[in-house]
């Protein structure tokens, strides 16, 4: 065999897995254009004509909208919060060595290992008795505690890379510990900021099973929520839940194509470095 | 520790008592140039200002959303409770006990032990071959990684509704396929035979980009003489795949085998708008599970005792997947 056939035996191959792998997505953006005894007999190709009124319909139904902003304002102030105190605790590890530092890290490290499904029934009774059903901050903080153990992990491993002597120069001429992170480590650090920071959003924006256990409340729904419940609504209307699905999902598509390099490297590389 | 401790400094600086305060000031020149006294003031008070500030946020959270529902789930599940008022029917193992004899928590672990071997059998070798067709730096290349990875970054909820409708007996598209063969169509996702192996497709689907993407990234990292070198001793494309980069990322391999693993333990969100755990409770994950017959129930005792079960599976494979690697990874 040739370079030349082995080469478009290649790229056949790779095209067949390529189309398995798009095929459903297709499948959906355009089941949403159809009308339901079209998608009957025609549930893959493209549509006989190109209906909007379902994805108008949703556009303009406030709920979707609200069911976003939700997510947005949960996945935003996760990020926000995990890298504030992700970073500040990576920074003592990374910069201040004091007795029982080394267990202190391994403890917060622990997270690594254990998986957030275990927790979610005293999970949901914690939260219920500290009074945070039904708020945003109910998903916010626990996702925030499970996410620390990587974004510490992630943080020292960079933290310590950077040249000791810039410490050492800021120290000499005054400069404190906490200004010192402030106004060096975390400036210094924005790729390792912005892979962790992708890494938690796309977490959370796609985390299903804590909002399905804390909020109960339609006004608060995240849009994973709010689609399972959208579904329950239109049952076997698949025109419309698959328009309120693609739209939902393409939020995260454009998001991943214009963030990709960060979401691989945070998503793998964090893989491999835990 | 990769940075090496300076033991130097703290040695003389006794007073202090801490084990290596100095570490930070690890050249004895700068040391030199510092006054005792200023060492004393701004050091340790700055230091512990610094620790006392940044440090309790991340200890608090931890311990209160992570560490400690994890022991309460050790406590709760000695008890009979619905999650009102305090626990006080204490049941001992009787929870235990009746998960282990409830058949439905049996087919739970074993489609959980399904979900493992489809990944490390069907999933990890796709994904290999994938990564070696494309792991070199090309523009079709990358565009291919893309639309691999692409499943892995959307939610597990939306992925298991779109392809509930593809599963779908009316409309789906194995429904229409199947007409097109003259074939009866079937509803796969409420067919006890056929319910499960759609799940553990769509899994396949959904997770197979990842473990990938590591491929990728560990072949990129296999020195190129090496490979130049094989293929100059006359090694076809199949043997240097087969006898210099695979053996050269067995860590990768290593590391995405214990992900799907861990990853198969915890799968929950793909199963509720495919089956639900049905039909007759057949594909149930012992998340789907514990989430069933736990919380929705308001069980909570039972659950609980279903999760210190996820727990000590997952701990057990963690520590497994340490003591098999050695001691190089940190954490």
């Amino acid at each position: 065999m040739n370079g030349t056939t082995r080469n478009t035996l290649r790229v056949i191959l790779l095209i067949l897995v390529a189309s398995l792998v798009i095929g459903p997505l297709l499948a959906a953006v355009f089941g949403g254009f159809k009308t339901n005894p079209e998608l009957r007999t025609n549930p893959l190709w493209l549509p006989e004509s190109w209906n909007p009124e379902n994805y108008i319909a949703i556009l303009l139904d406030g709920n979707f909208w609200r069911y976003l902003g939700n997510s947005f304002f949960i996945s935003s102030m996760t990020v926000l919060l995990t890298l504030v105190v992700g970073a500040a605790a990576a920074y003592v590890f990374a910069q201040i060595r004091f007795l029982g530092s080394k267990m202190i890290l391994s403890y917060l490290l622990l997270g690594l290992m254990f998986p957030f499904a275990a927790a979610i029934l005293p999970l949901f009774i914690k939260v219920r008795d500290l009074g945070l059903l039904d708020t945003y901050w109910g998903v916010i903080l626990p996702q925030t505690a499970f996410g620390l153990s990587l974004s510490i992990l992630l943080f020292k491993a960079f933290f310590d890379q950077l040249p000791r002597e810039l410490f050492e120069a800021a120290y000499v001429d005054g400069c404190s510990y906490l200004r010192f992170f402030w106004s060096f480590t975390l400036p210094l650090s924005t790729p390792i900021l912005a892979t962790v920071g992708v890494f938690v959003f796309v977490q959370s924006w796609n985390n299903f099973l804590l909002p399905l256990v804390v909020l109960n409340d339609r006004a608060l729904y995240t849009w994973s929520l709010g689609m399972m419940q959208f579904q329950g609504e239109y049952l076997t209307q698949w025109n419309m839940i698959l328009a309120f699905v693609s739209l939902t999902i393409m939020p995260a598509v454009i998001f991943f194509l214009a963030a990709q390099k960060y979401i691989v490297a945070g998503l793998t590389g964090g893989s491999v470095k835990g | 520790m990769r940075v090496p401790v300076t033991e130097l400094p703290a040695r003389n600086t006794p007073a202090l008592g801490w084990k290596s305060t100095m570490s930070t000031l690890n050249t004895p020149t700068i040391y030199k140039r510092n006054t005792a006294d200023r060492i004393k003031k701004n050091v340790v008070s700055g230091k512990l200002s610094a620790v006392l500030i940044l440090l309790p946020p991340a200890l608090i959270l931890f311990s209160l959303f992570v560490i400690l529902p994890l022991v309460d789930a050790a406590y709760y599940s000695g008890f009979s409770w619905n999650g009102y008022g305090a626990p006080s029917d204490f049941v001992g193992g009787q929870n235990y006990q009746r998960l282990l004899d409830h058949s439905v928590f049996h087919t739970a672990l074993w489609n959980t032990a399904k979900l493992m071997l489809v990944s490390l059998i069907i999933q990890m070798p796709l994904a290999l071959g994938l990564a070696l067709l494309v792991y070199r730096k090309t523009p079709t290349n990358t565009l291919f990684r893309l639309v691999f990875f692409l499943p892995y970054i959307l939610a597990e909820v939306a992925a298991g509704l779109i392809w509930s409708f593809v599963f779908d007996g009316d409309y789906g598209i194995t429904a229409s396929i199947l007409q097109s063969m003259g074939q009866e169509s079937v509803y796969v996702l409420a067919d006890r035979q056929w319910a499960f192996p759609a799940i553990m497709t769509v899994i396949v689907w959904k997770y197979f980009g990842f473990h990938m993407m590591i491929y990728i990234a560990a072949l990129q990292s296999v020195p190129k003489d090496l490979i130049e070198a094989a293929k100059l001793e006359g090694a076809k494309p199949r043997q240097v795949a087969w006898f210099v980069q695979i053996p050269m990322i067995k860590h990768a391999l290593v590391v995405s085998g214990f992900f799907a693993i861990i990853g198969s333990l915890q799968i929950f969100d793909i199963i509720i708008p495919m089956t639900n755990g049905g039909p007759s409770n057949t594909t149930h994950t012992i998340v789907t599970y514990l989430y069933t017959f736990g919380l929705s129930r308001l069980n909570i005792g039972f659950g609980s005792a279903a999760a210190v079960v996820l727990f000590v599976l997952a701990i057990g494979i963690a520590f497994f997947y340490k003591r098999s690697t050695g001691k190089e990874d940190q954490a």
